[in-house]
């Protein structure tokens, strides 16, 4: 056991030099003047020679290759090219919003989804499963934006029920501040993620419900409830918990549109300012960061299934 | 009906026993096919020939800024007084375009690596670490990062978005590949003394096809999305060209005072994107039965 979890630990390895070197070739080999496009329209020559050093073209590939590695091994992500404050720090500042808009969206998407899921197994063919599946149909087709301004639309300034826009964070503010923000965000992340785990649960449960398992537990008297909780979930709960992490890709695309829709100064928000301001390296750095982010917490999950399923020793 | 086909089809017991109804019967009788087609090709159509019979999208007009829809501006105006409804029909040109031709690439690359992922031992866990590499970059960021490098046009916009789009398509082909070699008729073909690239083109290739048109459908539906959300974000198709990311994008600031200009569009993007995705469910039930189970 202690070899695969060293093993499934060594192999994310290889795939985060793959994103390292990916990274690295994207800015080398990018069609046309990277330096020339990042300094923009009315830079002059200088400008563009400076970029270019900032970004460390102006180098032989090998030493730029040997800097980078090194760069990378030593923790830093590189160096915003107008602050010049190193991007760890710019991640550092902003990491709070996202990483609670990030925990209340999870949260709230496994608090509705496997239920919802789980129901809709055990009702098959029955409305709260076409309500599931059209949701889950839905949910893919409706942009992040889009649903945001609509519940911005109807809950804020018909209803002026929660604030339009804006964050509050919990340790200033207090909790209640905090949560009346957090909500129309966390709703509008949270429904194609609901859309992706509700699919999952439904299927996966109603496969283990036809186990013949689940008929000995009926025919002892087990209650339906904990048929569903005990038997079914538990064993439906590996391709799930997968989801869950895969999912997270999805939920990191949707942190930059939702924090820019809800004015929240998160990480997304600091990728679209770097956009705006064609700060390259800033959004090179917060690549790596997410990505690495990804790759962990999908090992993480990998590494959890012992705890769902005491069948898998490895 | 390939001969290939027919090999599998007897050697599938189960669905041996039935008469074959035809696919494309099979397909128009699937309603999810039928009424999602007919969506989409309206909004096809539209898209072609609306904006011969509309306003011009980027014709200003001072005197009419942000004005509700009424009958006469049916989606309103934006805050140049440009017809919302002339720019949401021309826009709907740049998602069918971006939609299908991310689709299209994708597959053929994804299709090309996937084969020699799953036929070429050598080359395998090289592709397949580097798909998963490419799979743990937000696809969303590395459009961002692609676009902000080159420059956005129409065509660094697509090749963006084809890029995060790949891996899945490899993964998809590589896992038809791993099945359908192990085959009785591939050991047969094999045994017969067959050569590996007629062996991929009759005997593998036939395999993915279904498959594959099931991922594209799903392909082109996330390439809108993406599309959309890139122009929203500012890092997509140039301003100038009304895209509905564009028109969303610019209606943000006016957003507390004239919602439609970004509900229409929105509106107009969702029914496509569900469109599409209603067909893709459609063909992913009627072609590959054995998904669809699984689903």
């Amino acid at each position: 056991m202690y070899f695969y979890i060293l093993k499934r630990i060594l192999s994310t390895i290889p795939v985060m030099i793959i994103v390292a070197l990916f990274v690295f070739l994207m800015l080398r080999l990018a069609p046309g003047d990277p330096a020339a496009v990042i300094a923009g329209d009315y830079a002059t020559a200088e400008d563009v020679e400076r970029i270019r050093e900032q970004l460390g073209l102006n180098e032989p590939i090998p030493v730029q290759m040997y800097k980078w590695v090194a760069q990378l091994a030593s923790g830093d992500l590189g160096t915003a090219i107008f602050s010049k404050l190193p991007v760890t720090t710019l991640i550092g500042q902003r990491l709070e919003p996202t990483l609670l808009l990030a925990l209340s969206t999870i949260t709230f998407t496994v608090l509705v989804a496997v239920p919802l899921g789980t129901l809709a197994a055990y009702k098959a063919g029955s409305w709260v499963d076409r309500f599931v599946m059209l949701f889950s149909v839905a949910g893919f087709s409706v942009p992040v934006f889009v649903l945001g301004y609509v519940l911005i639309y109807l809950l804020s300034m018909q209803l002026k029920i929660l604030p339009v826009q804006g964050y509050k964070s919990p340790f200033e503010h207090g909790f209640i501040e905090f949560f009346r923000h957090i909500i129309l965000p966390t709703l509008t992340l949270s429904v194609i993620y609901i859309a992706l785990i509700a699919r999952m649960t439904r299927a996966s449960v109603q496969e283990v419900l036809q186990e013949d398992y689940v008929r000995t537990a009926r025919a002892k008297g087990q209650s339906e409830f904990k048929i569903l909780l005990r038997h079914a979930l538990r064993n439906a709960a590996v391709p799930i918990v997968t989801v869950i992490g895969l999912g997270i890709a999805l939920m990191i695309g949707g942190v930059v549109v939702t924090e820019s829709v809800f004015n929240i100064p998160g990480l997304g928000r600091l990728v679209l300012d770097a956009v705006l301001a064609r700060d390259y390296p800033v959004i090179q750095g917060l690549i790596l960061f997410f990505s690495f982010v990804y790759i962990l917490i999908n090992l993480l999950i990998d590494l959890s299934y012992t705890l769902f399923d005491p069948r898998i020793r490895y | 009906m390939t001969d290939t086909n027919q090999d599998q089809l007897m050697s599938d017991s189960v669905l041996s026993q039935r008469e074959d109804p035809g696919v494309l019967s099979m397909m128009l009788n699937n309603r999810a096919i039928f009424w999602g087609g007919s969506l989409l090709l309206l909004f096809a159509l539209i898209a072609i020939f609306g904006p011969l019979f509309t306003a011009d999208p980027a014709a200003l007009n001072p005197i009419k800024r942000l004005k509700p829809p009424s009958v006469e501006i049916w989606f309103g105006s934006d805050f140049l007084g440009r017809d919302i409804f002339a720019r949401v029909i021309y826009g709907g040109r740049i998602s069918l375009v971006v939609g299908i031709a991310v689709a299209v690439i994708a597959v053929i690359i994804g299709l090309f690596l996937g084969l020699v992922a799953g036929y070429v031992r050598a080359l395998d866990a090289v592709i397949m670490r580097v798909m998963d590499g490419l799979m743990s970059i937000p696809a969303i960021l590395l459009a961002i990062a692609l676009i902000s490098l080159s420059g956005a046009t129409l065509s660094t916009v697509v090749i963006a978005i084809v890029i995060p789009e790949i891996p899945r398509v490899v993964r998809l082909v590589r896992a038809v590949v791993l099945t359908v070699r192990e085959e009785p008729y591939v050991e047969a073909a094999i045994a017969a003394g067959t050569r590996l690239p007629l062996i991929m083109v009759r005997h593998i290739l036939p395999n993915t096809i279904a498959p594959l048109i099931v991922q594209a459908t799903y392909v082109c539906a996330s390439a809108m999305l993406t599309e959309s959300i890139l122009g929203f974000l500012g890092a997509g198709i140039p301003p100038e060209i009304p895209s509905w990311g564009n028109i969303m994008s610019e209606g943000r600031t006016y957003f507390q005072i004239s919602p439609w200009i970004i509900f229409f569009p929105g509106i107009a993007l969702a029914l496509t994107v569900l469109a599409v995705n209603i067909v893709g469910d459609g063909l992913r039930d009627t072609l590959d039965p054995r998904i669809a189970r699984k689903m």
